[in-house]
């Protein structure tokens, strides 16, 4: 379902962190991307995401080649991922409590009256408790932020995933209990993941398929 | 392996440390409770469990970094002084740095960034030893940096410009600068991939196996959740849960046969993705609401009646450890 054909991308001019990179995730399917820190896995990823243009190459959604890189590209388009990132203290606004934190999508895309049934939905499945849902992220560690995070980016159903590093700076239950929700959610929509890692056991025992940084690039 | 198991006198000895915040309203948060140990000399002791557990506030309790409303009770002794009731000065003037060498979280953020390596470790050197003079100080200071493999040419760089596993050698050269006999760490592997891990706590075991100037080692209490980096460099391993410590265990046992005896240990090992990769069930009890008898009651398969008492005090505090034979049945 997604293509990334030949993508070049970096973030200076003639100083590309990617280079000529090609990587297809099939619909329904978890691939791995592995690869050491610094080595441009997660500039790929922001790619993947529609959140990073890259300066050369293709990228296919269902066939299609998208045109429009973050705020500009269609909301259909935007709304079809949902991301998770490595610093869940980074990508959460200190100033919402959970629950609110988790609707944020909805409410951007005019679905806010199915804010409440949703939440109430996703809030078991990231395993956070009613008495957490009512507290800011400064009042919650950071585990129990990230599982606010991903129910963030499940809150629009979206047809991929994209996992930055997501466990990384988690303990190994926490780390457990959030891929458990990620493949209770695919088990239950269909949707393909991309979980991008340096953790070679981890990747290997969560996904189908993993390919190594040194082997696309 | 090391000599980590011989018994001399302990480098600390930790008996019944509690630590409490007072909040607001009159709450009272349980961060430490009743923790008792040792770390000898040319021993690494870990300490192991999940986020929130109350770690960092016993590490931060044994520098005296505690906040204003924290209230600690019961001893650690390094040596003949008990740091829980010794002042500012003291801490300041001959324990952080001297006694207890600190390689931080993020040494990214440990460091100054605004001055080059070789300026920090030289500033170190000055203010922990007795070296004067500009050539002894910068000879001091490479000296240092050799210590933990720093590059000699990457001195001169500043923090920004260096990778994060130069960034760790740099901070741990600067906590190995006072030659003292404690090291401490504090989730010294966090955001580190998996080769960098495995690199730091290998330079760390070199420090602790290391006989130095006293001859018997340094002692290194490594605070960490990341259990794979706990079993490559440790000898004991000590499990907090809930701010307790439940179970004390030689790191060959605990990671291997015949595994934990804790039911949240076990849990925890299960949770790692070579092993069952499933989740401990449920969420980490309140600090500030903690039950009156064990705290992971509630979670714990093997939970009974007797489980609403205080579990009992030794190696392992719990009513219904798993004993040998459950292992080989």
């Amino acid at each position: 379902m997604l293509e990334l054909r030949s993508i070049t991308a970096g973030y200076t001019r003639n100083a590309p962190v990617v280079r000529d990179v090609s990587l297809t995730v099939a619909a329904g399917e978890s691939v791995g991307l592995l690869g050491p820190s610094g080595c441009g896995k997660s500039t790929l990823a922001r790619v993947a995401a529609l959140l990073h243009r890259p300066d050369s190459g293709t990228l296919l959604l269902d066939g299609e080649p998208v045109r429009h890189w973050r705020h500009r590209a269609p909301r259909a388009l935007r709304t079809a991922f949902g991301v998770v990132f490595q610093q869940a203290r980074l990508s959460a606004d200190p100033r919402l409590p959970l629950t609110d934190l988790i609707a944020e999508p909805l409410r951007a895309t005019g679905r806010g009256r199915e804010a409440d049934d949703r939440t109430a939905e996703l809030a078991p499945i990231v395993g956070l408790t009613p008495d957490l849902l009512t507290r800011r992220p400064h009042e919650v560690s950071d585990g129990q932020l990230q599982r606010a995070c991903l129910a963030r980016a499940l809150v629009l159903r979206p047809r991929l995933l994209v996992c930055d590093e997501m466990t990384a700076m988690l303990d190994a239950s926490t780390a457990a209990a959030l891929v458990a929700a990620v493949e209770s959610y695919r088990a239950s929509t269909g949707a393909a993941l991309l979980a991008v890692g340096h953790d070679r056991t981890l990747l290997e025992r969560w996904c189908d398929r993993t390919v190594h940084w040194d082997v696309l690039a | 392996m090391s000599a980590g198991t011989r018994s001399t006198t302990p480098v600390l000895s930790v008996r019944g440390l509690s630590v409490r915040f007072l909040m607001p309203g009159g709450r009272r948060v349980a961060a430490v409770t009743d923790a008792r140990f040792d770390v000898a000399p040319g021993e690494c002791l870990t300490l192991i469990g999940e986020s929130g557990c109350g770690k960092s506030v016993l590490a931060s309790a044994l520098l005296g970094l505690l906040p204003g409303n924290a209230r600690t009770a019961g001893s650690a002794l390094l040596g003949d002084l008990d740091l829980l009731t010794a002042g500012e000065r003291t801490l300041a003037r001959t324990v952080r740095g001297r006694l207890i060498g600190l390689v931080p979280q993020s040494p990214a953020a440990h460091l100054t960034p605004v001055r080059t390596v070789r300026s920090q470790l030289e500033e170190t050197v000055a203010a922990l030893t007795a070296t004067r003079g500009r050539a002894a100080l910068r000879a001091a200071a490479e000296a240092a940096a050799e210590r933990t493999a720093f590059p000699a040419d990457h001195l001169d760089r500043h923090p920004h410009q260096l990778s994060g596993g130069l960034a760790q050698r740099a901070a741990t050269a600067l906590a190995l600068v006072g030659d003292a006999p404690l090291l401490l760490a504090d989730e010294p592997t966090t955001g580190l991939d998996r080769d960098l891990v495995d690199r730091t706590v290998d330079e760390l075991r070199r420090h602790v196996d290391d006989p130095g100037d006293h001859g018997g080692g340094r002692a290194l209490l490594m605070i960490t959740h990341d259990l794979a980096a706990a079993e490559r460099i440790a000898d004991r391993v000590a499990v907090m849960y809930a701010g307790r410590i439940v179970e004390l265990a030689d790191a060959k046992a605990f990671f291997g046969a015949p595994g934990p005896r804790h039911p949240y240990s076990r849990a925890l090992l299960q949770a790692l993705p070579d092993r069952a990769f499933t989740p401990v069930p449920g969420m980490p009890p309140e600090l500030g609401d903690l039950p009156a008898g064990c705290a992971f009651a509630a979670r714990c398969d093997r939970a009974t009646g007797t489980c609403a008492a205080p579990p009992p005090a030794g190696q392992v505090a719990c009513h219904h450890p798993h004993v040998p034979e459950d292992v080989r049945a």
